[in-house]
């Protein structure tokens, strides 16, 4: 395939967490329309590389739209102008020759930018520590048909289990909010019969999480689930505002 | 010869009887030990999470940003489990006999067998920690069949299986983590083992964002480090997978057992050009309703690709479905191995489609019109929107391009029944281990042996190495901590003294090519004899001319690559120098000296029936084989046919 | 820290505060608006005046309406706060953020639309609120002649009028009050206050095409048979229905009155 489109690349580059970054400028020449975008990153990388200069970092792992490692704000969107697809997946035909392409990383001050392009997004990891799991020991566990679940149960805590990790939705929320994430997991177990026993100790430890790494605040807008690439649903934040102020007004129980 | 210390007595009595003999460690003991687990796949959370669970210490390990993206999250199609929920005459003695010749009989018996019986508690596990399978309208869960397979043992979560699983075993790592009894350290790649004795007693790992060379000291170390398959450059592995951890491990003494047997998947989506950098996978279920062709001849091929013709305009006749043809009964259902030498075949003949000529079509207009465009998208809708997404062609509306990809790498660190490697105190979970798939693996088999070896015997054969150690800490002044870190201190300066004119890619792209040509689909003697001298001189080509940017103390992506791809090229000759030993055809290993009269793959179980574990022997040293024999006591050997 | 104080210190807590606030002022635009539409009646203002005597002594509503006024207060404190709170989350900003691509304008806007309901508000409640109360407005009697159904209107000056009246004498009945309407109608002569409340209602139909269903959002409503409904009451009623009418007054009063 012949790589026939010029583009001007502006790229925050950012040496860690300690110095301040700017945009640079950089032409990516020859670029094919069938490049995924970061197979065009990897091009201009490899003529970085040659020049003697540091290539732009960013993370990246599976590249086909499942580990959620890839970011990006690409044109003033979280994983460009596609929607439903995620950076790895998204392809130079979706660009014009002699466009212009901003790329940032992720904005929020619970993802603090590491380097160049790639942030820190280990608060996601602490928020599922904090209730994220079904307080199962391995073995000693009854038969899995033990419990019928009806099929829409178990299809719609799919749909919230299918979420990826990758944060596009705090980078779409001009919140920096996070909830849409949280509330993934907080409907997947609040569905599912085996998440019942920790209910609401577990939505009250996530959001305290939540809270404690700096997330901003919900206020409705849908843009996180306009980004999100595998398409999770805004009925999940209402599920989520339900269970924690059922267990905070009206339960007992304690988080734990 | 290696003894896998598989213990004696009937086969189905072979794991409970052993589980009896196992020594235990009181639970009041088990805080006094500290197990260190590297990588966080289904082998890597699940053992690291259930051996926490049991009172060990357990520090964790991932290259990645977060635990919960290692590769596994990208299976698609599901797990196997003899369960038989639906009736049909499934069984553990039956999912272990499937997977034994679907391994070409090239595994050991007793790991297989105990693979089909834990399978069973996996999924319990799994519903428990609340992951999510299909289930049918009466609330039960949903089974489908799979590859080399008559019944329907499969369980799945549409086409997100691994993620599904992955998650799971990731929130029961995390339940540990936040009660202290898993310290996680993300971005952090293990760089070599730290021996004392001759037992594995730590690892020594880089701080991925600070480059601090860190040492950190365990009673025992799992490494749970995924496949190899990169060495091919290519493959449907992410972008990070690569052998280091068990290739440190290997030259600090763990044997490599069968390098050479790698599985090539039929379907995955073509190269486009030399940018590519990964390939994707599409599920092997759409050769249920694909049709598989390519062109009769080279001309019509020829003028296809300059675009000369289009593909409607090629004749029902002038088509080729070239596995209909050869293979009658089995069709476009033949097994993985062999879809994929066909499809090498009529590529190399030139009758190859697309613009590079590299593919074959897969074709579904005759399932549209038998079943009509709605069923086939409610089949396989979401394929069709990944293929459409990647290639901008309309698969509804023309063939599907595809070609085999790399995809597993069954072959791995030798271990025996416990998991052990022949390092006392170093463990091999997982595809990173080589133990149960023999020469071929089956679909939705991966995710049940990760699981299997994580949750289900780790916790159990751990214990009876660790009971045998007493309670002394380990001594993390030993000097052999000291001397192995600085030994990565130097290794990590002299790559970074590289400066040279070609890139880490470079040459990893031309490692690609050489094993992809010589030691793929198809192997000959005069091949790997050439692909073995390549590759030495492409080693040396790394040594003199690479060129590795930036500091140690940074993220470091040159450097990072580097690593890996030393560590790949030697390993490569290793696969090339165990294919080579292989004279005869199995599995996933094709020697063309060695086919049938029809050309099939023809084993030699007189002369092979063994597994081949390769012991290191020092820098330009040839490695030392040594041979474990596989006995099959409740299978019988026969020749695969799928005419 | 005790349970209320961690709900009401929590990100999801503070959404309830604004959510509660918001409905609560919702439904006070229901009762506002109804009583509002006797300012069309042809009667000189005899309905009006009444009403707003009726809605500033009768006990009950006299603490509806405190309660109200600390809603306001407390809605706009708390959407500060969140707002702040937020900015927080985003210390470095994008160079390129296409909002429009995947968000309501208004959504994307409330505190803005917020600030200008607030000055609204402020300027609404000097304008009739702080003058009823403060008699700055004129005095008005009626005395409607029960046999005729005749009423006539004096404008009374200040020492005429101690309190408001109402009693019936002879067959006719004499209502004296603080004349809101007149005040209403003067009001409105002006142009560009006619202009701003016709402004502040843009504002309000925005504000409440987004905030109506997302308050609901907030609560946990997500029932899948009735969230057409709210989008429905979100969207016509409280976006378009209330506003309209309510920008219709100072409309009627500068061109028709």
């Amino acid at each position: 395939m012949s790589g026939n489109m010029n583009l001007t690349l502006k790229v925050w580059r950012q040496k860690n967490d300690k110095t301040r970054g700017k945009f640079i400028t950089y032409q990516a020449n020859g670029i094919s329309q069938d490049m995924s975008f970061l197979e065009m990153l990897d091009v201009v990388n490899e003529d970085l590389v040659r020049k003697g200069e540091d290539p732009i970092y960013f993370d990246h792992d599976c590249r086909e739209g499942i580990c959620g490692m890839c970011s990006l704000h690409i044109n003033g969107r979280p994983h460009g102008p596609k929607q439903g697809t995620t950076t790895c997946q998204l392809h130079m035909r979706s660009f014009h020759d002699g466009q212009t392409i901003v790329i940032e990383p992720w904005r929020a001050a619970a993802f603090p930018v590491i380097k160049d392009l790639a942030v820190d997004r280990t608060a996601f990891d602490r928020i599922q520590h904090a209730g994220g799991y079904v307080n199962v020991n391995t073995g000693g566990v009854p038969d899995a048909n033990g419990i019928p679940i009806p099929k829409t149960v178990a299809d719609e805590a799919f749909e919230s289990a299918t979420c990826i990790g990758c944060g596009a939705c705090v980078a779409a929320c001009k919140n920096a909010s996070a909830m849409l994430f949280v509330s993934a997991k907080i409907s997947q177990y609040a569905l599912l019969p085996q998440g019942q026993t920790e209910r609401y100790s577990r939505a009250q430890a996530m959001v305290a999480q939540m809270d404690a790494e700096g997330f901003g605040n919900c206020t409705n807008t849908g843009a996180c689930e306009a980004e999100c690439p595998v398409g999770i649903k805004l009925t999940n934040i209402a599920r989520m505002n339900r269970e924690y102020l059922n267990a905070k007004l009206f339960k007992e129980e304690e988080a734990h | 010869m290696l003894n896998s210390k598989a213990p004696a007595g009937p086969l189905a009595e072979k794991w409970s009887k052993h589980k009896f003999n196992l020594k235990l460690v009181n639970p009041a003991n088990k805080r006094k030990y500290t197990i260190i687990v590297v990588g966080t796949g289904l082998a890597g959370a699940s053992a690291a999470a259930s051996l926490a669970e049991l009172g060990y210490n357990v520090k964790s390990f991932c290259y990645q940003d977060s635990p919960r993206r290692a590769h596994s999250i990208a299976a698609q199609g599901g797990i196997n489990a003899a369960k038989n929920y639906q009736n049909d005459g499934d069984s553990v003695f039956r999912l272990f006999y499937d997977t034994v010749k679907g391994g070409d009989y090239r595994s050991r018996e007793a790991n297989v067998y105990r693979l089909a019986e834990v399978s069973v508690n996996i999924i319990d596990q799994c519903v428990a920690q609340g992951v999510p399978f299909a289930r049918e309208y009466g609330g039960l869960l949903d089974n489908r069949s799979f590859g080399g397979a008559q019944v329907s043992r499969t369980f799945y979560a549409r086409g997100q299986t691994g993620q599904q699983l992955l998650l799971g075993a990731y929130s029961a790592l995390n339940r540990q983590i936040s009660k202290g009894k898993v310290e996680a350290y993300n971005r952090h790649e293990m760089l070599d083992l730290v021996t004392i004795d001759g037992h594995a007693r730590g690892i020594v790992t880089r701080n991925m964002v600070t480059g601090a060379i860190e040492t950190h000291a365990g009673h025992a170390v799992l490494l749970c480090t995924g496949g190899y398959g990169n060495v091919f450059y290519l493959s449907t592995n992410a972008m990070g997978c690569n052998v280091t951890a068990a290739w440190r491990a290997h030259k600090r003494g763990a044997f490599f057992a069968n390098p050479c047997y790698t599985q090539i998947h039929p379907t995955c989506i073509p190269v486009t050009g030399d940018h590519q950098s990964k390939l994707t996978l599409m599920s092997e279920s759409l050769r249920n309703d694909g049709r598989v062709w390519v062109p009769k001849t080279v001309e019509l091929a020829q003028k296809l690709r300059k675009g000369e013709l289009k593909i409607s305009d090629i004749k029902e006749e002038d088509r080729d479905y070239y596995l209909e043809r050869k293979y009658p009964s089995f069709g476009n259902l033949v097994p993985r191995d062999v879809a994929s030498r066909n499809a090498k075949e009529v590529v190399d003949e030139g009758r190859g489609v697309g613009a590079s000529g590299i593919a074959v079509f897969l074709d579904f207009k005759d399932a549209i019109n038998r079943m009509g465009e709605d069923t086939v998208r409610a089949k396989y809708g979401n394929l069709f929107d990944m293929y459409y997404q990647i290639t901008d062609e309309n698969p509804y509306k023309q063939p599907m391009r595809i070609y085999p990809a790399v995809h597993y790498t069954m072959g791995g660190v030798w271990v025996d029944y416990n998991l052990m490697t022949t390092v006392p105190g170093l463990y091999a979970l997982g595809e990173c281990n080589f133990s149960d798939h023999g020469a071929n693996r089956l679909g939705a088999s991966a995710l049940m042996q990760g699981l299997a070896d994580g949750y289900f015997v780790i916790p159990y054969t751990v214990g009876d190495y660790l009971a045998g150690l007493g309670f002394d800490p380990v001594d993390e002044k030993h000097p052999s901590f000291e001397k192995t870190r600085k030994e990565v201190e130097d290794r990590v300066h002299r790559l970074l003294s590289l400066k040279g004119s070609k890139t880490v890619d470079d040459i990893h792209k031309k490692l690609g090519h050489i094993m992809w040509e010589y030691c793929g689909m198809a192997r000959t003697e005069e091949g790997l004899a050439k692909a073995k001298g390549m590759i030495q001189e492409l080693r040396k080509e790394f040594w003199e001319d690479v060129t590795v940017l930036g500091e140690n103390e940074e993220l470091n992506q040159s450097l990072e690559k580097a690593g890996r791809v030393a560590d790949f090229l030697e390993l490569g000759e290793l696969m090339v120098d165990d294919a080579l030993h292989r004279r005869e055809s199995c599995g996933g290993h094709f020697r063309i000296e060695s086919q049938t009269e029809e050309g099939e793959a023809k084993r030699d179980d007189e002369n092979f029936r063994y597994v081949a574990a390769w012991e290191y022997r020092g820098d330009n040293q040839p490695e030392v084989l040594h041979k474990e024999e596989l006995e099959f006591e409740n299978v019988k050997l026969t020749q695969r046919s799928y005419k | 820290m005790s349970k209320s104080k961690q709900v009401l210190s929590s990100s999801l807590g503070k959404k309830l505060i604004m959510s509660l606030t918001g409905l609560f002022l919702c439904s006070f635009l229901v009762v506002h608006l109804i009583g509002n539409l006797q300012l069309f009646y042809n009667d000189q203002g005899k309905a009006f005046n009444d009403y707003a005597y009726f809605m500033t002594h009768f006990t009950p509503i006299k603490i509806i309406s405190y309660l109200l006024y600390t809603s306001i207060v407390v809605h706009a404190i708390y959407a500060l706060v969140v707002t702040i709170h937020n900015r927080k989350a985003r210390p470095v900003g994008y160079a390129v953020y296409r909002g429009s691509e995947n968000s309501a304008w208004s959504s994307r806007n409330m505190g803005i639309l917020g600030t200008v309901l607030l000055v609204f508000i402020v300027t609404h409640m000097s304008n009739f609120w702080w003058k009823y109360h403060n008699d700055s407005v004129p005095y008005v009697e009626y005395r409607t002649d029960l046999k005729t159904n005749q009423t006539t209107v004096t404008e009374l000056v200040a020492g005429e009028f101690t309190e408001y009246v109402s009693y019936v004498d002879n067959e006719v009945e004499v209502i004296k009050a603080k004349d809101l309407y007149k005040q209403v109608a003067f009001a409105f002569k002006e142009w560009y206050l006619v202009a701003f409340y016709v402004l502040g209602m843009a504002a309000l139909s925005f504000h409440l095409i987004h905030g109506f269903k997302s308050a609901f959002q907030t609560l946990g409503f997500d029932n899948r048979k009735y969230i057409p409904i709210i989008r429905f009451l979100g969207i016509w009623i409280f976006g378009v229905v209330i506003p309209i009418a309510f920008a219709a007054m100072p409309l009627y009063f500068y061109f028709l009155k």
